[in-house]
């Protein structure tokens, strides 16, 4: 069954989610990726304000291709998560209750993801001309001149995503390769 | 043989071509591979992913879009017949114009940094490209355009054997790279194996064998046999799309070998996504 979500996420809500449901998210949800982590982490250990607020907020870590005229975005697809691992858990403890990206995350943002309640959703990579059908508001909030790498704020509609780590400790990239690893 | 003369503006056009339609269109074994893939993926999660590829493969054909935003570093194979003079400029300054074009022209996405270990600052026009010139016999160019992708670059690896290792040392190191990278390349991945040469020309090597084309059988019976046996072990690993669980990890291996030193065996596995992107345009 899929579950539709929408953001930003409560508690409730992130609590109600598996791995391994579907789900589609519509509202809003922060582009980021690598440099944007990093501005992001400075601005909180200067005690400086983010620039939108984080609580209940979901991060999608992506990095657009350029849009042609008339469209919203680029294809928008999501990268490795795996980067942004060093920055995730300072988000997790100011707000943040969920990620879209794609691979493993360390035992430290799988502690923080349960700490905090917070919840990881997979969007399926390489699949940016599909998923940008799906974004319909697209605004750089910061940074402009990181290109693709800029914070923007992004309007989804039934954006389709897969819980990939829930607050509980799950991982499905575990779960799921157990399941299908044979002896050869 | 006669000099013939290329104008190296042919190259630009055909270089801003290449990065346009490699990006917007999968090719067509790579789109097989995946359809075919759907009939043997056990999970049904995997089989969704699978279906998500191909329907994105056809909306990014349609709509002339990327089919990933990762548009990546543009990689060049180019083998210039020793009978061409290039006229109009110099060659490599006409190849990275080309990419130049064809990324901005083309609303791909610019993802080269420069002072990659201190300011990493966007060169905004996705140059400088990667280029491998090769002289060969003849007066034809033949240019082979590869954007590569950062993802599953990341997950590739570079192994010093020790020649005593010989094909287990060559398995256990490719099933290893593979097992480690899990979902994080995009699988199913395309694994491109090289044997042999210097720690510079290995990777070479196993850059070049992705761009073969799927299905077709390597010409060495030892070695055809050593993707079959790879490909089983991969996709013994449960992996599966996305790295969510399933029995297809990867969609081929392929080998390049050359001789090496009698001190050595080095070996490089070259990891790319399911959007196995390349593209030859002749002149």
């Amino acid at each position: 069954m899929t579950k539709k979500i929408t953001t930003p996420l409560t508690d409730e809500v992130v609590r109600d989610l598996r791995i391994g449901d579907e789900v589609l998210i519509s509202g809003v949800v922060y582009q980021a990726r690598d440099a944007a982590h990093k501005r992001m982490v400075a601005l909180i250990e200067q005690g400086e304000p983010l620039p939108f607020d984080i609580q209940g907020a979901v991060i999608y870590y992506m990095g657009p291709s350029p849009a042609k005229p008339g469209n919203v975005i680029g294809s928008a697809g999501p990268t490795t998560s795996g980067r942004m691992d060093a920055y995730a858990p300072l988000l997790m403890e100011k707000g943040l209750k969920g990620m879209i990206g794609k691979g493993l995350r360390t035992d430290a943002v799988k502690q923080a993801m349960v700490d905090t309640t917070a919840v990881y959703f997979a969007a399926t990579g390489g699949a940016g001309a599909l998923l940008a059908q799906r974004i319909t508001g697209n605004e750089v909030i910061a940074w402009p001149e990181l290109g693709a790498e800029a914070l923007a704020r992004l309007e989804v509609v039934d954006f389709p995503a897969i819980v990939v780590g829930d607050c509980r400790g799950g991982d499905l990239y575990e779960v799921g390769r157990k399941e299908y690893a044979r002896q050869v | 043989m006669p000099v013939r003369e290329v104008d190296v503006a042919d190259v630009t056009a055909a270089i801003e071509r290449l990065c346009m339609e490699a990006n917007y269109d999968l090719p067509r074994d790579v789109y097989a591979a995946l359809e075919a893939a759907k009939k043997t993926e056990e999970s049904p999660v995997g089989r969704a992913v699978l279906d998500q590829l191909t329907e994105n493969a056809d909306i990014a054909a349609r709509d002339r879009v990327p089919i990933c935003q990762d548009t990546g570093y543009a990689v060049l194979f180019i083998d210039v017949g020793q009978d061409v003079h290039f006229t109009g400029g110099g060659f490599e300054d006409a190849v990275h114009e080309g990419v130049r074009r064809g990324y901005t022209e083309g609303y791909l996405r610019k993802s080269v940094v420069e002072e990659p270990a201190h300011a990493r600052s966007n060169t905004k026009d996705n140059t400088p490209a990667v280029i491998h010139t090769r002289i060969v016999p003849g007066d034809g160019v033949r240019i082979l355009f590869m954007p590569k992708g950062g993802g599953a670059e990341n997950m590739s690896s570079l192994n010093m054997l020790k020649p005593a290792q010989g094909v287990q040392g060559v398995i256990d190191a490719v099933v290893e790279t593979v097992s480690k990278a899990g979902s994080n390349p995009c699988p199913p991945v395309v694994i491109g194996v090289g044997i042999g040469g210097t720690i510079d020309m290995v990777t070479v090597l196993a850059k070049k064998a992705l761009a073969r084309e799927i299905g077709s059988r390597h010409p060495d019976p030892r070695l055809a046999e050593l993707e079959d046996e790879l490909l089983r072990r991969i996709n013994a690993l449960g992996i599966g799309p996305q790295g969510l669980g399933g029995t297809t990890t990867a969609l081929a291996v392929f080998i390049e070998e050359m001789p090496s030193h009698i001190a050595s065996m080095p070996m490089a596995v070259n990891v790319q996504c399911h959007a196995q992107r390349h593209l030859v345009a002749k002149l």
